[in-house]
């Protein structure tokens, strides 16, 4: 099939940028979306112009790299798939497809479709860890979880932190991202010593990289590509209010 | 805005229940209207609870504008370059129309005020007899003050579809299976207020109150 892209391009940091089109002609409807970018770049090698930069790493959803807003929806428009997952078998031929980076005050444009998400490192480093001794693997058993709590940390723990709840809020938040890591280690045994101190380190964090505030309209969690329950930030909003009404430790010690 | 949203709601549960009162007749009406400003005489001196809870109102009016004026400069900060196209996925329309619709309230609030209390853009503005304000303020030929009206409660609807779920989840609602009764609940709170604030101007219109 025959498209035509209207992709981001800027050339660095300081570039202005705009919206640039291209035609791809024999597009397999088996390709990735990401591979079809490959056949684009590859041609715009050949012709001695500068190829699309974009991230991308795993290609099998499970690394959180590529971020692309396709036709206005984080990862495309397949649901509980991220861009490298998505196959052009969702488009037909004929389509214009516009692909823009991010758009997010923390997570600056780099180059083209690539941003700099180190707002999300600065978060888990406010917090979004155990002080347990690490080493070889306990014995499972030595520290009972119930079932419920257990298979509720672990649909936050699926979080690849690619950064597509913030590219879909319509105010900029990266709330299911902190909820998720907050809750994937409050609702574990391990994760109890720094509970209360963490969640309040991780929303200071959250606030002062720059991200919006929630008010739980629900676009991340519809946008997730993991599939996080958008009741995750309640999880976080209860700990934020039994954390702040204790007043007891010093913010991500 | 979860905390001083819910004391909001409290006041208009208790407005909706006076004012459902019209349907008890004239001279109950205005007993309830006169009472309402002799609420904790003896112990209090006449009107002083009403000024208290204006004081209340007014205060937690103010702190909920802040919030949201907090939120909406965050969330312009947080995205300086907008997306060229854009698609929303999630399909809510209460939650999308939280400032607009806050602002409309506003407005018609400060209306209602002029109308209803102070009396100003009352055709009637008699103190002394606010069934007769009501009547006369919803008649027939004054279509226009009805159809703002209405659409202000649908508005106000809305916004407590939106804003009754949002508050159960800033103060703490974390599971799947209680998300789906607080929308729930939101949904049948947010239609029961329209249906007893709408119940009254329709009633006027169509002569059931004269």
């Amino acid at each position: 099939m025959n498209l035509t892209l209207r992709i981001w391009r800027q050339k660095g940091p300081e570039d202005k940028g705009q919206m640039v089109t291209y035609q791809v002609q024999d597009v397999s409807p088996d390709m990735s979306f990401l591979e079809m970018l490959d056949v684009l770049n590859e041609r715009l090698i050949l012709d001695g112009d500068e190829p699309v930069a974009f991230d991308h790493d795993c290609r099998e959803g499970i690394c959180g790299m590529c971020s692309l807003m396709i036709n206005g929806e984080a990862h495309g428009p397949q649901r509980g798939t991220t861009a490298c997952q998505l196959h052009m078998r969702q488009f037909s031929d004929g389509d214009t497809i516009d692909i823009e980076p991010w758009r997010a005050r923390a997570f600056p444009v780099v180059k083209d479709l690539v941003v700099d998400r180190n707002a999300f490192d600065k978060i888990i480093a406010a917090g979004g860890y155990i002080t347990a001794p690490t080493g070889s693997a306990p014995e499972a058993h030595s520290t009972p979880v119930a079932k419920a709590d257990a298979d509720a940390a672990f649909s936050s723990a699926a979080c690849i932190g690619c950064g597509a709840c913030v590219a879909a809020c319509p105010n900029g938040s990266g709330m299911l991202f902190t909820a998720a890591k907050i809750t994937q280690l409050s609702l574990l045994p391990q994760g109890q010593p720094e509970r209360y101190t963490r969640v309040i380190g991780m929303v200071d964090a959250h606030d002062e990289a720059g991200f919006g505030g929630c008010t739980n309209i629900g676009e991340c969690a519809a946008a997730c590509p993991k599939g996080i329950p958008l009741n995750t930030i309640g999880r976080l909003n209860r700990d934020y209010l039994k954390a702040t009404s204790k007043r007891a430790g010093t913010p991500g010690s | 805005m979860a905390v001083t949203g819910i004391i909001l709601v409290l006041f208009l549960i208790a407005h909706m229940l006076g004012n459902l009162k019209i349907f008890t007749g004239e001279t109950s009406f205005d007993h309830y209207a006169h009472w309402l400003r002799e609420i904790g005489t003896p112990l209090l001196p006449s009107t002083w609870y009403l000024w208290i809870q204006r004081t209340v109102l007014t205060v937690a009016v103010l702190a909920h504008i802040v919030s949201a004026t907090v939120l909406a400069t965050r969330a312009r900060a947080a995205r300086p370059v907008p997306y060229a196209h854009r698609r929303k996925i999630h399909v809510n329309y209460a939650a999308r129309t939280m400032r607009w619709g806050g602002v409309i309230i506003l407005l018609f609030v400060i209306y209602h005020i002029l109308d209803l209390t102070t009396g100003h853009l009352n055709p009637q503005g008699d103190a002394a007899n606010p069934y007769g304000n009501v009547v006369q303020d919803f008649a027939a030929d004054r279509w226009y003050v009805t159809l703002f009206y209405t659409l202000a409660i649908v508005t106000l609807g809305f916004h407590l579809r939106h804003g009754a779920f949002s508050a159960f989840r800033s103060l703490g609602q974390q599971t799947p299976k209680g998300e789906r009764r607080a929308r729930a609940a939101a949904l049948v709170f947010a239609v029961a207020l329209c249906a007893g604030y709408l119940v009254v101007p329709f009633a006027v219109l169509t002569g059931l109150v004269a």
